[in-house]
């Protein structure tokens, strides 16, 4: 089936849009609700259950107070860039879900919707690349605000965040020597479960590339500024952080953009690493659009609808698990924080991708393809996770305060 | 280094990150999945009082409506923080009532001295505790409220069933 164009394509394309950013929108406001309803029942409380059925209305109550709360703008506030920070704190991750692929293509009386806003050639590089924006709001709130404690908390988390998207980055780059594109439909067709072919794998790249997983995972969660790497924010040492002088509507936008961060970061790690929009097990929904156009399997309207599901149920379960990380794991120290990113991450994953090109070059020259390269791949990872892990346990590789207060203590002789 | 430094020893080699985060994960994950909340859904559900329960006052009343306190005096002389107003009167054929009549219950302590030492069994303390009120004034109760009031009263202590069952 040939893809939609002319004038079609214009229409299909804002329709896309719009509809995929209102269930985004939606989607963030749930996931507010979601996370209070966790956290309660993960302390054995209910969680938010006035208003409405099963307390789902409290999103609009919020919604309303924050914007019907007054509005401070600080006098000696830098007023300009005290209102682009929030603006640039929503935008990245807005502007990210256009390139991630939601569901198979769609086939209509005038061609064949692809189930993506954007289908841009860069693929993740534009991920990365608009991903590095979001340490603008937070430089920028925390500069602009003219307060002290915003200032630290602006500066905590763009020094975080610039630390922890050489992880995000990294980690991708042996998905990139696995799929040789980076664009994001292909990254999907190639990790459908049990596609046979050439350029296709058979199995999630969460299995030939789990170590690659975990780095971009954690990463991830340092990125979006949550627990255990929520440093920006700290009432007992800076007040609130860089939205300590934001009120209103103004700091409903730093705390709607974590929750977009949180869905895009569950949205990109499905696709990076969880088969995108694949349902597994299930041959059916193996649909590949190859560079030259020709389709792939067949697609239909109730396949596109069961992918978008399998696809929004993988980011909501990641959510999930981000959520219950939060309210489980105390926060890193920040000297901890650095030491994981730049001592821990950077080597290992410098170290991890060198493994990767070895194993993927042998591999090669053994003639080994699809299932057989991935399942390889796969027990090379088993087998550098545990060593990870085993450096990483018992205070091997992050260390407390003590010993390191004591090796200092003891070069200056005293 | 300035000053003595106390290091705590820390188990390092023997707590782990790794292990504890997962041990946290599990212990989240079962109460995630715990189906009973301990949480009481408070307007909707509410506690049980005990019988013996001291709370907001009500005045008893006759047949007719009448307050059944004859102004003896009794409850403001007996109440330890003085929060009983009652300035009594006479009627023609003779009868002692209490004209003005009023407890603070703010500064009620909720002993229940009144309510033993009542001759004629009047004043209550009730099985009642929801009295929020949005100006002070209306936390001094006259006579006509105290006799609208319609909850149970408080049970006495009884000598013969000191476990009150």
């Amino acid at each position: 089936m040939e893809a939609i164009s002319g004038t079609a394509f214009v229409v299909a394309t804002i329709v896309k849009t719009l509809v995929f950013f209102v269930i985004l929108l939606l989607g963030v406001a749930l996931t507010t609700y979601m996370e209070r309803k966790v956290a309660g029942f993960m302390q054995d409380r209910s969680g938010p259950n006035r208003v409405g059925p099963l307390g789902i209305l409290q999103v609009m109550a919020d919604g309303l107070k924050f914007i019907l709360k007054e509005e401070v703008t600080p006098e000696a506030a830098h007023k300009r860039f005290f209102l682009l920070a929030p603006v640039l704190a929503l935008f990245p991750a807005t502007v990210l879900f256009g390139v991630i692929p939601l569901g198979s293509p769609l086939p209509t009386p005038w061609g064949r919707v692809d189930m993506i806003v954007a289908d841009v050639p860069i693929g993740f590089l534009y991920v990365l690349g608009i991903a590095s924006l979001a340490v603008y709001g937070v430089v920028m709130a925390g500069w602009s605000s003219n307060s002290k404690y915003s200032f630290l908390g602006g500066l905590r988390g763009s020094a975080q965040m610039i630390s922890y998207e050489i992880g995000l980055a990294m980690s991708l780059v042996p998905v990139l020597m696995l799929a040789g594109n980076v664009e994001m439909p292909v990254l999907v067709s190639m990790q459908q479960s049990f596609a046979a072919g050439p350029g296709t794998y058979g199995v999630w790249f969460i299995f030939p590339l789990l170590l690659s997983g975990f780095f971009f995972l954690v990463s991830g969660l340092a990125e979006t500024n949550r627990v255990p790497f929520d440093l920006p924010e700290a009432e007992a040492e800076i007040v609130g952080g860089y939205h300590t002088e934001y009120s209103s509507m103004k700091f409903g936008m730093f705390f709607l953009g974590e929750y977009f961060h949180l869905i895009t970061t569950g949205a990109l790690i499905s696709v990076f690493f969880l088969g995108g929009w694949d349902i597994p097990f299930w041959r059916g929904d193996n649909i590949r659009v190859l560079a030259d156009g020709t389709v792939i399997g067949d697609p239909a309207w109730w396949k596109t609808l069961l992918t978008m599901g399998a696809f929004t149920v993988k980011t909501t379960l990641l959510v999930v698990f981000f959520m219950f990380i939060r309210w489980t794991i105390p926060r890193f120290r920040y000297d901890q924080l650095m030491d994981l990113g730049w001592k821990v991450f950077l080597p290992a994953l410098m170290l991890y991708i060198m493994l990767t090109a070895v194993a993927v070059f042998v591999l090669d020259r053994a003639q080994i393809v699809g299932p057989a390269f991935a399942g390889a791949l796969f027990g090379l990872n088993l087998l550098l996770m545990l060593i990870f892990l085993y450096l990483l346990d018992r205070g091997r590789l992050v260390r407390g305060a003590t010993a390191k207060t004591r090796a200092a203590t003891a070069t200056e002789g005293d | 280094m300035p000053g003595d430094v106390r290091f705590v020893e820390r188990p390092e080699a023997e707590s782990s990150y790794v292990r504890a985060i997962s041990q946290g994960l599990g212990i989240t994950v079962r109460h995630f999945l715990r189906p009973d909340k301990p949480t009481q859904q408070y307007p909707d559900e509410k506690w049980e009082l005990a019988p013996r329960w001291r709370g907001t006052h009500r005045m008893a009343v006759h047949e007719d409506g009448r307050a059944k306190c004859v102004g003896c005096g009794l409850c403001p002389t007996v109440c330890p923080v003085n929060c009983i107003k009652l300035i009594p009167a006479e009627d023609e054929n003779g009868e002692r009532y209490a004209a003005v009549y009023e407890i603070d219950e703010f500064r009620c302590i909720f002993c229940g001295f009144c309510q033993e030492v009542c001759p004629v069994e009047a004043i209550h303390l009730g099985v009642h505790y929801e009295n929020a009120e949005y100006t002070r004034e209306r936390w001094v109760y006259d006579l006509a409220r105290l006799c609208e009031n319609d909850h149970p009263v408080t049970a006495l202590w009884d000598p013969a069933d000191p476990s009150s069952e």
